[in-house]
């Protein structure tokens, strides 16, 4: 490895740190895998100081922590896994784009569903809640009680009379 | 595409000046070798071996964000059993985390031994990274262990079950990375750096870079944001 390579203005600037490069070349490499575990390092040291002493304004802690492991995973692509878009990458380019389409579709999708869902099931809580306060009400000396006891005359559905 | 270094790159001054065989450079350096580009031909057995795997890995990530999608669904329901802020020790992950992380920079400096075909070298960097990646396992293992002795296991929740399902997936991958490890080192030792040999060994190294960006992943959102809740 000679500096004047890094130097040269004709130098193709699509290949990934340390992705090509001939047999005397592999300082540029080795160089690139420092770089590589320098920054990983980093993100992750700074990922659990952020736990850790809660330096950062609370609410924004998670949003932190996504940037952090994002930029971590991008930081992983490049200099370890040489995820380039050079003319010999772009394929895998491509597929990344593609495999990141379908978690976020994958995640984002269950998430969406799954809390539609809960906010359905909660449409029923003020009876359900009602239901349980009656329930720990009962004594344990009536088991025979009601399972679903009656609605308070004044929240009653519109159009029943109320039971005697 | 039987000898030894047909496989990597050579011609390294020609390279430094036109890496990808463009041939767009002002002195017309080089004739269009890259696939796609007409002239260019078949791309190299390296490159097509590299895709391929990096298709299988891809595949595998879809299938951890399933897991993780279960895990985001689930882990507030822990049934009135114990959640991540009571059960889970940063120290313990964040000395997984180095080990994983240390792990992949050894892997890496595997590849470039290979480069040079060093076989030493090879044979340490490789040991330092299966070494490392069973200190990861034992943590892993250990942690799980004390979480069943303590009636935490997976039947306890269905926060647990997404849990154990979750990160045992990545605690697997990693147990067959580390015998395909040894693997490596085997056929290494028997048959040396053959050109078939070498992109075993650099799809050996993508498997286990794409295992260290799942566990970001994972620290991150089970162990970290479990600890926040």
């Amino acid at each position: 490895m000679t500096d004047t390579a890094s130097d040269d203005p004709s130098r193709h600037s699509d290949t990934a740190p340390g992705a090509e490069f001939g047999e005397e070349d592999v300082g540029e490499g080795f160089r690139a895998y420092v770089m590589g575990l320098a920054l990983a390092s980093l993100l992750t040291v700074a990922s659990f100081i952020t736990v850790k002493f809660h330096f950062v304004y609370a609410p924004a802690i998670p949003v932190a922590l996504f940037t952090f492991a994002i930029a971590q995973m991008g930081v992983h692509l490049v200099f370890f896994l040489h995820i380039t878009t050079g003319p010999d990458n772009i394929n895998n380019s491509m597929a990344l784009a593609f495999g990141v389409l379908i978690v976020f579709l994958l995640m984002g999708g269950s998430l969406w569903i799954m809390s539609h869902l809960n906010g359905n099931m909660q449409l029923m809580n003020p009876y359900m809640q009602m239901h349980e306060m009656h329930m720990q009400q009962a004594s344990p000396d009536q088991p025979d009680q009601q399972l679903m006891p009656p609605l308070p005359p004044d929240r009653q559905p519109a159009g029943k009379a109320p039971q005697p | 595409m039987t000898s030894g270094t047909a496989a990597l790159p050579s011609g390294g001054a020609k390279r430094r000046h036109d890496p990808n065989r463009l041939g767009h450079l002002s002195g017309g350096q080089g004739t269009s070798r890259a696939s796609g580009h007409g002239t260019g031909g078949p791309a190299p057995k390296r490159i097509v071996v590299g895709y391929g795997f990096w298709l299988f890995i891809l595949s595998d990530i879809v299938m951890f964000s399933a897991f993780f999608a279960s895990y985001a669904v689930l882990h507030n329901g822990t049934d009135g059993g114990p959640d991540g802020r009571e059960l889970f020790d940063l120290g313990n992950t964040a000395v997984e985390t180095g080990c994983l992380l240390l792990s992949s920079f050894t892997c890496g400096l595997a590849s470039l031994a290979v480069i040079v075909r060093r076989k030493l070298a090879f044979y340490a960097a490789m040991a330092v990274t299966g070494l490392l990646g069973a200190t990861f396992i034992g943590l892993e293992a250990n942690e799980f262990a004390g979480l069943v002795m303590k009636g935490d296991g997976p039947d306890r929740s269905a926060f647990l079950s997404s849990f154990f399902s979750l990160v045992g997936l990545h605690g697997i991958h990693v147990s067959i990375g580390l015998l395909w490890l040894l693997t490596m080192m085997a056929q290494v030792f028997a048959k040396g750096f053959r050109s078939d040999i070498n992109r075993r060994v650099m799809c050996f190294a993508l498997f286990w870079h794409a295992l260290d960006i799942v566990w970001v992943a994972l620290f991150t959102v089970v162990y970290l944001m479990g600890v926040l809740a």
